[in-house]
């Protein structure tokens, strides 16, 4: 077990090397910091000067060994565009990210597996039939216009929620945390919506094809030889059989709605690091960008990593298989 | 749980009650597409700073609302010789925290916008140093006669020297510093407004200054005793929030919701000019284009060629129909709130097709030729269907044109390497004066502070420079003489294609009154909410 998460963690090390790599490479066609910072007015000595002092002038790979030296010692430098350390403007905005992708998450597991099992059972009934046209709308639609649409509804046309920002958030330390204000919950709930229908609408569907797999297995025919009930088959064997593949995928995609909450951030204007990504973008703030990108790999292996423990817990067989083969 | 609703009553009753509170405070908020992105006063010379800044801070000179010069930290100045101005300063002036306004202040100021990492040195370019002569007397010298230097010091903002001391922030935010700067996000001015608190990329929050030396004059009657300034990106979701009442002005309404924000129950738009002109700038340098199918000559040397180009496009089209009537068309390089601007050069070749051709085929290029337009997506007001309006326009007398748009990042970034043979852009005048103009954009570049370092199409004309050189240097009828001379050659040579002088609608709430500036900087000392 050790011995496994060792080497997840030493395989980890290439895979984030390399996301920094191409995203560094990539930062040579977003654009030249420099001229946005030197604004309108500037002489040709200034902007020589600008360039030097940033390292501009220095060869790729003298800047990239140079940003991967200051990266590992946690120093990611100052943003271009705010002249503000990196770190501490990435932590300003990571418990908006991570409360707006708890919220969705939450969402799309509390209402999307009781779905999927519902339409799983109960394929013909009409209401199934509503809620699968429905997940094809979460599906199909593409974020940024789910986002506008609840915006003209439920703030425009109903007034009932607020059409951006975060609401008035509490200080916890160093989190900020929209949960403890009645503003800051309305602020929620249109952004999670927005960002958990993708994933509702997939677990939805993911689990009732699961359902109905495992429903015609022999498990269950013996299962309901041995007299259980309705509510024992289908929960307690039934569903638990689905939630391999489930948590594989709600766990990659939590890694995912993290990463993709820029829309999302930005149709809100939901001061998170998807918004400060996009912000960043735009001024061609590489510190930013490079922290950024190579947080979001961070995650990415990290829920990796966990899905794969997870996988130990939820499944028996994984475990006397990988005992038996020593890891393998 | 019954216990918790109750709770959650009382919260949500103390936050009416906060709310009733807020709305006798007479709050504005406000929303932009962009944050600014520093405190400094010195540090970047953007529109999303400076829009902030100059409710905290005060220059010496302000102004009026139809742009003219107004006393402001400096009740009187006068040019003392050719190369020393005076400036009295106002008697009695605080800052926020407590320092009397002294001329040590003043001085301490022009000198810090003067740093090597200062974005203001156009503005101060011919000082030579400022001196204070006692309490309330501040001399300029200067390196060379310079007329329009009140202009320019109405956008050098004034700092406490004692505060900035102490603050270690006696220079201009620095990139080389590995560490933040105190002035990246705390303020100490002279103000009718001061920084309450500021999130940045969030919102920031202003106060009213009861103490500011401004609301005993009748002309500053604005009521506005909170500021709430919050960046809104997503042009949708900032109609959005000001349709729904949860923002109250919005400085950049997207020109394709205009009419529906008209129709809108509460909501109002004003609008007026911008002291912005878009152009299209030619390489006339390079002996072979970049982007052109033309080999061995560059045909934007032969100024039939510039001719043609310039009357192939139907501006009244573009007008109507891309800009929905939001321009003002032009046919020269100022706006005409800007010194200097005669009505008289203001005239565009009319648009005529045919001749265009005739023109081209006299130039040698019956056929036509490619041409490739380089071209921002996000800068201006609908820079991108513009520059396809003109490719559709120049294809149809032949001039086959690929539009190349991007972001303004890699675009600007291109476009400052030459790297370009034909591109659009718009042009501000924060100075209000035609020098500023013509020597960014015209001069030949040659090292010197300003002097053509937005010339990317490398035009040199050495009636030109001699003419920018007098405008540096003369003053009175001969100076503006000189700037006549050089709007008529501008016409004669088209250097640029002129397009027109962008509109600026401001959208608000209707019980507020902003009075809208063509230069998109709003000054709250004026703004009344009912």
């Amino acid at each position: 077990m050790l011995a496994f998460v060792i080497s997840r963690i030493l395989q980890a090390i290439p895979v984030m090397l390399a996301v920094a790599l191409i995203s560094f490479a990539m930062f040579a066609y977003v654009g030249d910091p420099v001229s946005i910072m030197l604004g309108q007015d500037f002489t040709e000595a200034q902007r020589t000067q600008l360039i030097h002092d940033l390292g501009l002038d220095q060869s790729f790979l003298m800047q990239f060994a140079t940003f991967i030296g200051n990266a590992v010692q946690g120093n990611f430098g100052l943003s271009y565009r705010l002249s503000r350390p990196v770190a501490e403007l990435i932590a300003e905005r990571a418990p908006a990210t991570l409360e707006l992708a708890f919220c969705a998450a939450a969402l799309a597991m509390l209402i999307g597996v009781p779905m999927g099992v519902y339409t799983g059972l109960y394929r013909n009934s009409w209401l199934s039939r509503a809620f699968l046209t429905f997940s094809l709308v979460g599906v199909s639609l593409p974020t940024f216009l789910i986002g506008i649409l609840l915006i003209l509804i439920f703030s425009v046309w109903l007034g009932w929620l607020p059409s951006f920002g975060r609401g008035e958030v509490v200080q916890l330390g160093w989190w900020s945390t929209g949960f403890l204000t009645w503003s800051g919950i309305k602020a929620l709930i249109l952004p999670s919506v927005t960002l958990g229908m993708f994933q509702l609408t997939l677990i939805m569907r993911l689990v009732r094809a699961e359902m109905l797999e495992v429903l015609r297995t022999d498990y269950i025919k013996f299962a309901r030889a041995r007299g259980l009930g309705n509510r024992a088959v289908h929960f307690g064997h039934a569903l638990k059989n689905t939630l391999v593949p489930v948590i594989t995928i709600a766990g990659l995609q939590l890694g995912g709605i993290i990463a993709f909450a820029i829309v999302t951030e930005t149709v809100f204007q939901w001061p998170g690091m998807g918004l400060l990504f996009i912000q960043s973008v735009s001024a061609a703030d590489i510190p930013v960008m490079a922290a950024y990108l190579m947080l979001i790999a961070l995650i990415f292996v990290t829920i990796n990593l966990v899905v794969d423990l997870l996988y130990y817990l939820v499944d028996p067989r994984l475990r006397i298989g990988r005992g038996a083969a020593g890891g393998h | 749980m019954r216990k918790r609703s109750v709770a959650a009553l009382r919260a949500a009753a103390v936050v009416f009650l906060v709310l009733a509170g807020a709305a006798q405070a007479r709050t504005v908020r406000w929303a932009a597409s962009g944050d600014p992105n520093t405190m400094d006063p010195h540090s970047q010379n953007v529109g999303t700073v400076t829009m902030v800044l100059q409710q905290i801070y005060d220059p010496l000179l302000t102004r009026n609302r139809d742009l003219s010069l107004a006393p402001g930290l400096a009740t009187e100045w006068r040019e003392e010789e050719p190369t020393r101005w005076r400036f009295l300063l106002r008697q009695g002036v605080k800052f926020h925290e407590g320092e009397s306004l002294t001329a040590e202040d003043v001085a301490f100021s022009i000198t810090r916008a003067q740093q090597p990492t200062s974005n203001y040195g156009i503005y101060v370019d011919t000082v030579d140093r400022a001196v204070a002569v006692d309490e309330r007397t501040v001399d300029i010298l200067l390196k060379r006669p310079d007329p329009i230097l009140p202009n320019k010091l109405a956008s050098i903002l004034i700092m406490s020297r004692s505060w900035s001391e102490a603050h270690n922030a006696t220079r201009p935010q620095n990139t080389r510093a590995r560490e933040e700067m105190f002035t990246t996000r705390n303020t100490n001015g002279t103000g009718a407004y001061r920084l309450a608190s500021r999130e940045p990329d969030v919102k920031t929050v202003l106060a009213r200054n009861e103490s500011w030396w401004g609301w005993g004059d009748p002309g500053n009657a604005g009521n506005v005793t909170e500021i709430v300034y919050r960046p809104i990106a997503s042009d949708a979701t900032r109609i959005a929030a000001l349709l729904s009442g949860e923002v109250d002005f919005v400085m950049d309404p997207p020109i394709q919701d205009l009419n529906r924000l008209r129709a809108a129950p509460g909501v109002k738009v004003v609008e007026g000019p911008e002291v912005r002109s878009i152009f299209l700038a030619l390489d006339v340098h390079r002996d072979e284009l970049l982007y052109s199918d033309v080999k061995g000559k560059n045909p934007f040397k032969d100024l039939r060629v510039r001719q043609a180009l310039y009357q192939a496009i139907d501006i009244g089209a573009i007008h109507r129909t891309t800009m929905r009537g939001q321009s003002v068309v032009t046919g020269t390089l100022l706006p005409e709130q800007v010194n200097g601007y005669v009505k008289a050069e203001d005239v565009r070749l009319p648009f005529d097709a045919n001749r265009a051709r005739a023109l081209l085929a006299e130039a040698g290029y019956p056929q036509g030729f490619g041409v490739t337009l380089d071209c921002p997506n996000n800068r201006y007001i609908n820079d991108e269907q513009i520059c396809q309006n003109i490719a559709a326009m120049w294809s149809r007398v032949g001039v086959k044109t690929a539009v190349k748009s991007q972001p303004l990042a890699p675009f600007f970034a291109q476009i400052q390497k030459d790297d370009t043979s034909v591109y659009l852009i718009g042009w501000g005048v924060p100075t209000l004066d035609a020098l500023y103009s013509f020597q960014s954009l015209l001069a030949t570049r040659n090292g010197e502070q300003g002097d053509g370092i937005w010339n990317y199409g490398r035009y040199s004309n050495p009636r030109m420079d001699a003419l920018v050189q007098r405008m540096k240097a003369e003053t009175g009828e001969a100076r503006q003489a000189a700037i006549t001379e050089a709007l008529r050659l501008y016409r004669e040579d088209i250097p640029h294609i002129p397009l027109h002088h962008q509109m600026i609608p401001w959208a608000m709430r209707s019980n507020i009154q902003i009075p809208h500036m063509a230069n998109n900087q709003p000054f709250f000392r004026w703004a009344v909410v009912n």
